[in-house]
């Protein structure tokens, strides 16, 4: 009898302990999540810190893809944002200069964080960025507005059935505790 | 009535003594009864929004509900119904039958079975207010998807994700208990491999609901904090990935239909063989296929989310690892034709609902089947197509198995006979019914019909109307159903103790109805080459 009640308060605590460690492991879905989106390069996640290095050497191909831009603001950012030019026919391996443009039509100055993403999710491997406002917080005063830079080109190993990609930015107000002290003196050069 | 004389106290009004027997019983029997009372009730509830939907459904346009009203309608009707009808029904089910089938006085964790139940009303009680809140119900459907849920929801949002919680926390105890229950209560000489399928297959769901039921928590946990908190796990403008949430939400949502349908597939194991008058067509296949399904539901989620962006490698993995549970499950759909083959077969009430719970069933797990192809989900995603599937599934599959298992077990409950004319006139209505209401649904996916949606064009509007009738007397017979089971209790032809004539168990060793306790001291569980000892 007293064996029966052991067994039981072992099944008991055992059993409790699996919903406790499962309530822990839908949170560790987040950063599972994460890494997983990485390391296949879904929704851009790959490479929104890295910044990709210089080729080398150019390889230029004859094959020519579409890149279409977009921009969407977060609630509550009181910035325009857009970019400067909706869509580029690109060659593979070519360097290409664009931006997007941004101005803070509040009273206020404003730190914002744009966060990238690619589609296909798969295209993300290929977009290679050597410069983008995406990198550093972006810092506007009241009424200012910029211009910011973006320089990618595509790798020429880019998938044969991939004609068009879409970056977009989504584009969110940085919490005032948040703002690094560092990238706003960047921004302001 | 030596059942109420037990428990009534001296001196107290009836009422007092009503409520307190009531709210503070520990009997696994009469928690089983208001298990599936509350089921019941609920099932009335979210029938009658079902069948504002289809009244809306009846014509083209907008006739009777607003689309915000319609689009509540929807979300409580699948909310409802899966955590408050069929859910709780399967727990009443297992309160009343385990400990009568493993021959255990009662639950092993009695208070708690008490408390997991008191928390249920709560949490519907949570669910249904939001009704009448400003704003609305819930609006977004049962999935809840971010950022339909957490950026765009009602406020009454927060109700229901509290509702949420308390209905996560009561099925983790329910299931600790029954799995406590089954490993150490059960009578000397039943080995697991000797346990009746029902409660095999009720081992398995708790086991998927206290690995899955806290996923669920933790998901509107994140939506909470992402109200209200400052928190982004699903949003992108702080960095977090709405697509995050569906991940999360079929991690838990996949598991949770084989919690809707495992205990069925008890069910019909132990009716068929009974009415086939046959032992049960491989018995450790059924075991094994149930544990395969289980294991099989944890990596399969993916295949609700083919259209929201997944690797090429993942959709074929997970569109292969989807037709894989075919296989368990065309194993035990084979076990039950085949137990049924050259049986000496009767048709009552349960038996009719059992098969007519393997044919439709089956006819779900097709058009799952459809559905777990990559390209063809493109096009069936969001239709029609997944509305007639999972209804076929779940209103043959789960609610035909419950319907089954009550008519089987209400004479040993009550000790009376259900009016079996009457009983057979409930199946036959009802078969019509669900075919006439589900089956046109394939046809309107098919031809592009969109779910969720409150109108529809001209052209689906034929069988929109005969899903309608068909729905209108689906919920009608479910009134007959009402009167057959209250005439039931109130009365009727006594029972036997063994009520069917080949029965197998100890809980038809019991006297019907059966008494408040049973198995105060163990049952004897008879070898293979003895019969049990009917009184």
């Amino acid at each position: 009898m007293s064996e029966r009640r052991n067994n039981q308060r072992k099944h008991i605590i055992l059993l409790s302990a699996l919903a406790v460690g499962m309530v822990g492991f839908s949170f560790a879905l987040v950063p599972l999540y994460a890494i997983f989106c990485e390391v296949v390069g879904l929704n851009g996640k790959k490479y929104e810190q890295e910044i990709s290095a210089e080729p080398a050497v150019l390889q230029v191909s004859e094959r020519e893809v579409t890149i279409q831009f977009l921009a969407q603001v977060g609630r509550g950012m009181p910035w325009e944002f857009r970019p400067t030019e909706s869509k580029l026919k690109v060659r593979l391996g070519e360097i290409h200069l664009t931006s997007y443009y941004a101005r803070n039509r509040s009273d206020q100055a404003v730190t914002g964080q744009a966060v990238p993403s690619v589609s296909p999710a798969y295209a993300s491997n290929f977009l290679h960025k050597l410069e983008c406002f995406c990198f550093t917080q972006q810092h506007l005063d009241a009424g200012e507005e910029q211009q910011m830079a973006l320089r990618f080109y595509i790798d020429t190993e880019l998938p044969e059935d991939i004609n068009m990609l879409t970056l977009s930015y989504a584009l969110f107000q940085v919490p005032d505790a948040d703002v690094e002290v560092a990238s706003v003196t960047l921004a302001s050069n | 009535m030596a059942v109420t004389a037990d428990h009534a106290i001296p001196n107290r009004s009836p009422l007092i003594a009503f409520l307190s027997r009531w709210l503070l019983t520990t009997n696994h029997k009469e928690i089983g009864t208001l298990y599936l009372c509350l089921s019941f009730t609920l099932f009335f509830i979210a029938g009658a929004m079902a069948m504002v939907i289809r009244l809306e459904l009846f014509q083209p346009g907008i006739q009777f509900a607003e689309p915000l009203f319609y689009n509540q309608m929807v979300t409580m009707h699948g909310l409802l119904m899966v955590f408050g009808v069929v859910m709780p029904g399967f727990v009443g089910l297992a309160n009343w039958l385990i400990p009568m089938m493993i021959g255990a006085p009662d639950m092993a964790l009695p208070r708690l079975n008490n408390f997991s139940f008191w928390i249920l009303p709560f949490a519907f009680g949570l669910l249904l207010s939001t009704l009448f809140m400003e704003g609305g119900a819930p609006n977004f459907g049962w999935t809840f998807y971010a950022p339909l849920s957490t950026t765009y929801g009602p406020p009454s949002t927060d109700f229901f994700i509290l509702g949420v919680h308390l209905m996560g926390i009561s099925s983790v105890l329910g299931a600790i208990n029954i799995i406590v229950t089954i490993f150490n209560l059960r009578v000397e000489g039943m080995t697991l491999m000797k346990m009746p399928l029902f409660v095999w297959t009720w081992l398995i769901t708790a086991f998927l609901l206290v690995m899955v039921m806290p996923v669920l928590a933790g998901a509107v946990t994140m939506m909470l904090t992402d109200r209200h908190f400052g928190t982004s796990f699903f949003s992108a403008v702080g960095g977090g990935d709405p697509v995050l949430f569906q991940h999360v939400f079929w991690f838990f949502g996949h598991p949770e239909v084989y919690i809707l349908i495992l205990p069925g597939f008890g069910i019909a194991s132990q009716i068929i063989p009974t009415f086939a008058r046959k032992k049960l067509f491989g018995y450790h296949s059924m075991v094994y296929a149930t544990i395969a399904i289980a294991v099989l539901s944890f990596v399969v989620w993916g295949h609700h989310m083919f259209t929201t962006g997944m690797p090429l490698a993942a959709e074929l993995f997970v569109m292969y690892a989807t037709m894989l549970i075919a296989v368990p499950t065309g194993v035990k759909v084979f076990n039950w034709v085949a137990t049924m083959w050259r049986g000496s077969m009767t048709f009552e009430t349960p038996m009719l609902f059992a098969i007519g719970f393997v044919i439709l069933f089956t006819i779900g797990g097709f058009s799952g089947l459809m559905l777990a192809l990559v390209p063809v989900d493109f096009q069936y995603h969001d239709t029609f197509f997944v509305v007639a599937h999972f209804h076929y599934v779940l209103y043959p599959g789960a609610i035909f198995g419950i319907m089954s298992a009550v008519y089987y077990w209400l004479p040993k409950w009550t000790g009376n006979m259900y009016d079996e004319r009457l009983g057979k006139l409930h199946f036959w209505i009802a078969i019509v019914a669900v075919n006439m209401t589900f089956f046109p649904m394939h046809f309107l996916g098919l031809a592009g019909m969109p779910r969720r949606i409150v109108d529809y064009s001209l052209q689906f509007a034929d069988f929109n109307m005969v899903a309608s009738i068909g729905a209108g007397m689906l919920g009608m017979s479910q009134l007959l159903f009402l009167y057959i089971v209250v005439k039931c209790i109130r009365g009727g032809e006594k029972a036997s103790s063994r009520v069917w004539d080949s029965a197998e168990g100890l809980e038809w060793t019991l006297p019907s109805p059966a008494p408040l306790h049973t198995f105060t001291t163990p049952p004897k569980f008879p070898t293979p080459e003895e019969d049990y000892q009917h009184e």
